[in-house]
């Protein structure tokens, strides 16, 4: 039963976000996603200061056998990325919901939070997966 | 078993001032060199190995003694055609006069060259049904690039620039959608149904004015022969689109069906599989290109012509002014073409038919052994084509033994592993291909060691888990490999 | 049944298994209208004995001519042993390293031939070999455009001193991707690209400029100037170099300030025969910081589960078996078997062989130029220095020497009008370490009768 952590929102696409207090956000992959990838290997992040809308191809993660695509869940201005996962992507496979988050983002408008999944909306997702 | 007990580098072997002389010229006195300016001479000499002629030849002797290879082992790779590479091959291939000929040669000192590569164009149209035939594309990639590419000039010649998407069914090789890419088109995923066909009313529902072409293969990468054949070409045509044929398993219908009578528009074919051409460790192929009428013009140069006095001449830029060009800087992998030559003219017509005959036997022969011993097909109604597909599923969920398990395990039993995980839609799936030049008795080896594997796996997985035992090396940590790149030998 | 091993006992009894009477019951999934017919077209089947005899006649009619071709395919000595070793069946008729623990060999081979290539071009990283130098070429543009992240015009610079089927071949592949090339002009007093042809395109935006050493006409660019205005302009350096004459000339890795970005080349010298064009082996080599815009396949060092050291197939993210519509290059082969053939070919000339190689080219055009640009009416056509080509300009078109030259037996060397309008009374000649003095002087008596 992989994590899913109840004060975030999720992407279908298996992206979380973490809204924090000054308006930006945190977004990773969710357990379920780095476990499904198996090892990661290299992580590909976007450049601080990159404008994204919803949806926009935000990153890629690597395994050894595998790509996936990491796509913005929300929009607005990448402010930070984590540029530990240059050296260490395995910390997305250690920790998805703390240091190995992603990047962060300057969301243009919260309410594009409620287009997200809930944690129970994303767990029905995972479920209907398996 | 270990044939070399360490990997020592040849780079590790080097001593100063050690050489293999007999090997180079005599070192020149440095005034010869007065010509070239200071500046643009090298300050050091580049850090090649020092080692003796001899240490050359025992280091590389001992490195292809730890490969598998198809003189050794049954090699029954799915989709890649694994067949006997005719040694004859190879000898006429390396005939001075072929090995020694310039690609800018005159003509007028190439006609043997030319006779034979216009000869294999011929053959090439006639067992593929198609009206015209370039050589040039140096492996089934760049055939397919070249194929994609002509799509795109035909229609840019009709001015018809709507079409933007390139119809690929999901369980496609890898290379149709790159491909596409290349090409400057989008992919459009086409889905495949439980029997392995191409999902007909989804298909239907995605061609349109915008549909450039549909890429395939047939049979499928499923190991199935598409029985819908005639709706799908029909659907893409009536809707202006090209139809693409991937050759990837041409060998399973070779004298049998032609691409061309399917109404393929375009096609390519893998030398190196159909053809007996060796891979070599990983190459060099060879993807001539097949063309329906309407799409002559666009062929990559150059072609070789005859003209009515016999004799043979290059058909370049100014024969073919819409070509879509040089694919190489010469004419391709010409020492292949000779190859897939000389197995051409050996086959002749009735060997030709009986490829697609006996490498069809001998797939359907080894899924109902499999069967037989408890393995799973993945389309158990279906015929199998030249190639078929089992899928492990079962025992990756009761026993925890993987695809790739058993792979590493047949290793062991001195078989080389089938392609595993592919195609990506099949879960835990082995796509094997055993080919018309192996033995019944080869074949039942192969199926004696699963038999064997499988009861290892229900008595003691971890013994699979831990294979390969009897390989130089034992499994390999593929994440630090990609981690902590190590891609040149840094120590001198 | 040539190749094929059943008995009609084997062939019964595999029926029986299957439960179908015939062969041809295998085939009732294929409506009947597609069956094929008799393929007519077809020859009989011939034995071994019989088309080799048949093919020998064919080779035997292309032999025997002297050559001063160069143009991107060259006559080096090739020793015994590189092709004897390479087309052993272990390497011959093994496939593609997916399975590593049963391919160590030829996984190993590609580490040393990576390592080679990166020593000799002073780069960090190389691939496993693209098809041929040309296509190579194309690659590495399209790598550029990947890798120079703050250009957004797709454009390149492509002197017209680089040969000019590898410009054409970038064309092709390129084209449908909205690459645009654009072309500068060569000196056409030196026969190089000079830095002040360049500064016309100062501050506009280019991926890359590529630099050819030697050029197409032999010539010797001056890299290092080159390299740093290219730098200084926010482009990336494409170097395509010829891998016999880095024994002797400076290595892309040490260009300028910086030294290239890529590099590409025709690994064909290094023991691979001229065999009409193919298969030859282009070769690949970056810096570090662009391995990822890398295509083809890259090989790793790295541990098994005993920890002993092995060899791996690694970053195939980047490749089409995964990435699919995103991969970096649609490319799935390497040129395994002649890849092999340079591996070997290296580490039996050593540094000390390969400059001897690379000194006597030199030396014998040189002396070839001399001799010829002796003959009335024949001149050197560039001032600078070049490697071991050089265009001489004659007292007729190219197109009416060549062939006569052709008709003594001698292929007198490359016709430049095909190419260059203004060049159309220049050829471009080469003569390795393999033509002798008595060669040269024949080559130097005949073509000074046919111009009589």
């Amino acid at each position: 039963m992989s994590d899913i952590r109840a004060e975030l929102r999720y992407a279908t696409s298996h992206e979380w976000v973490r809204l924090e207090d000054d308006g930006t956000a945190y977004v990773g992959i969710s357990d379920h996603a780095q476990d499904a990838m198996g090892d990661l290997v290299y992580v590909e992040l976007p450049e601080v200061g990159q404008a994204l809308e919803v949806t926009d191809e935000a990153g890629v993660v690597e395994s050894v056998k595998a790509a996936s695509d990491i796509y913005a869940p929300v929009s607005g201005e990448i402010v930070a990325i984590n540029e530990a996962l240059e050296d260490t992507p395995e910390l997305v496979n250690q920790d998805p919901y703390g240091d190995g988050w992603l990047f962060r983002i300057r969301l243009n408008d919260k309410a594009e939070l409620e287009q997200l999944l809930s944690a129970d909306d994303y767990r029905t997702q995972l479920d209907s997966e398996d | 078993m270990s044939t070399q007990a360490d990997n020592t580098l040849i780079f590790e072997l080097s001593r100063p001032g050690r050489r293999a002389a007999a090997q180079a010229p005599r070192a020149l006195p440095a005034e010869r060199l007065s010509a070239i300016p200071a500046a643009l001479r090298r300050k050091q000499r580049p850090a090649l190995p020092e080692v003796s002629e001899l240490q050359v030849v025992r280091h590389y002797t001992n490195l292809s003694t730890r490969n598998f290879a198809i003189d050794k082992q049954f090699y029954p790779l799915g989709s890649c055609t694994m067949k006997y590479n005719p040694r004859g091959a190879n000898r006429a291939a390396m005939l001075p006069g072929f090995l020694g000929r310039h690609p800018l040669a005159p003509e007028s000192h190439s006609q043997g060259y030319l006779a034979c590569m216009f000869e294999l164009q011929e053959f090439l149209k006639e067992v593929t049904g198609m009206q015209g035939v370039s050589l040039t594309p140096m492996a089934g990639a760049q055939g397919e690039f070249a194929g994609v590419a002509m799509i795109r000039a035909y229609h840019e010649a009709r001015n018809d620039d709507a079409r933007t998407e390139i119809l690929i069914p999901e369980a496609a090789h890898g290379t149709n959608p790159a491909t596409a890419v290349m090409c400057g088109y989008k992919v459009r995923e086409v889905p495949v149904n439980k029997d392995g066909d191409v999902d007909l009313a989804a298909l239907k529902a995605a061609c349109g004015p915008q549909t450039a072409g549909l890429m395939m293969t047939n049979p499928s990468t499923c190991g199935v022969f598409e029985r819908q054949i005639d709706g799908i070409a029909k659907a893409v045509h009536e809707a202006g689109g090209l139809l693409y044929y991937d050759g990837a398993n041409l060998n399973a219908i070779l004298g049998k069906v032609r691409p061309g009578d399917m109404g393929f528009d375009v096609i390519h074919m893998n030398l190196h599989k159909t053809f007996a051409t060796p891979h070599g460790g990983g190459g060099p192929g060879a993807g001539p290109v097949g063309v329906s009428e309407r799409l002559k013009p666009f062929l990559p140069t150059p072609i070789v012509g005859r003209d009515d006095d016999g004799r043979y001449r290059w058909l370049d830029q100014n024969d073919l002014p819409q070509s879509i060009g040089h694919l190489s800087a010469f004419m391709g992998n010409a020492g292949v073409l000779l190859r897939a030559y000389f197995y051409a003219r050996v086959l002749g017509r009735e060997g030709m038919i009986r490829v697609g005959e006996y490498s069809t036997l001998a797939a359907n022969y080894l899924l109902k052994r499999l069967e037989a011993i408890g393995c799973t097909p993945a389309y158990p109604e279906r015929r199998a084509s030249h190639e078929f597909i089992l899928t492990f599923a079962k025992e990756a969920k009761t026993l925890g033994v993987s695809a790739m398990d058993i792979a590493k395990r047949l290793l062991d039993y001195n078989q080389h592993a089938p392609t595993t995980y592919f195609p990506l839609l099949v879960p835990e799936c082995f796509l094997i291909e055993p080919t018309e030049t192996e033995t019944k008795e080869a074949l039942d080896e192969f199926v004696a060691a699963m038999e064997s594997i499988l009861a290892e796996a229900r008595d003691n997985p971890e013994l699979l888990k831990g294979a390969p035992y009897s390989q130089p090396v034992r499994r390999l940590d593929d994440v630090k490999a990609a981690r902590e790149l190590d891609l040149v030998w840094s120590k001198l | 049944m040539p190749f094929i091993p059943h008995t009609s006992d084997d062939v019964q009894a595999m029926l029986a298994a299957i439960g179908a009477d015939s062969i041809e019951d295998l085939f009732d999934e294929i409506p009947a209208h597609l069956k094929a017919g008799a393929l007519a077209g077809l020859p009989e089947g011939l034995s071994e004995m019989e088309v080799t005899a048949l093919m020998a006649s064919r080779a035997r009619q292309d032999a025997g001519v002297l050559c001063f071709l160069g143009a991107g395919a060259y006559e080096h000595h090739i020793p015994a042993a590189v092709w004897e070793i390479a087309t052993r069946g272990e390497y011959y008729t093994a496939y593609t390293p997916y399975q590593a623990e049963a391919s160590q060999g030829t996984l190993q081979t590609i580490y040393e031939f990576q390592t080679l290539m990166a020593r000799l071009t002073g780069m960090d990283a190389s691939n496993a070999s693209v098809y041929d130098g040309a296509s190579g070429l194309a690659e590495a543009v399209l790598m550029a455009l990947r890798a120079n992240r703050k250009s957004k015009s797709g454009r390149v610079l492509m002197p017209e001193a680089v040969n000019p089927r590898y410009r054409q071949t970038v064309t092709a592949i390129c084209e449908n991707q909205n690459v645009e090339l654009v072309s500068v002009p060569f000196d056409a007093a030196a026969g190089t690209t000079a830095v002040t042809a360049l500064s016309g395109y100062a501050g506009e935006d280019f991926a890359a400029l590529v630099i050819a050493q030697p050029n197409f006409f032999g010539g010797l660019e001056d890299v290092d100037a080159l390299t740093d205005w290219a730098h200084a302009q926010g482009m990336l350096v494409i170097a395509l170099v010829n891998p016999t004459a880095l024994a002797l000339l400076t290595p892309p890795g040490e260009w300028g300030e910086k030294g290239a970005d890529i590099v590409v080349g025709e690994a064909q010298p290094l023991g691979i025969p001229l065999s009409s064009g193919g298969p030859y082996c282009g070769f690949m080599c970056c810096k570090q910081q662009h391995i990822r815009q890398m295509p083809g396949r890259i090989i790793g060092r790295t541990v098994d589960l005993e920890g002993k050291p092995g060899f791996t197939l690694t970053l195939q993210a980047r490749e089409q078996h995964i990435r699919r519509s995103k991969a970096t290059s649609n490319i799935c082969t390497n040129q395994g078997l002649a890849m092999t053939a340079a591996t070997i070919y290296l580490s039996l000339l050593g540094p000390e062989g390969l400059e001897a190689v690379a000194a006597h080219s030199h030396a014998n055009t040189q002396t070839l130029v001399a001799r010829l640009g002796a003959i009335d009416g024949v001149s050197v056509a560039f001032t600078d220095a070049t490697f071991h080509e050089a265009v001489l300009r004659l007292p007729k078109p190219a197109s009416e020497v060549l062939p006569q030259l052709a008709e003594r037996g001698i292929i007198g060397g490359y016709d430049l009008g095909l190419d260059f309008p203004s060049l159309a009374d220049c050829v471009l000649v080469c003569a390795t370490e393999t033509r002798t003095a008595d060669d040269i002087d024949l080559y130097a008596t005949v073509l000074a009768e046919v111009l009589a």
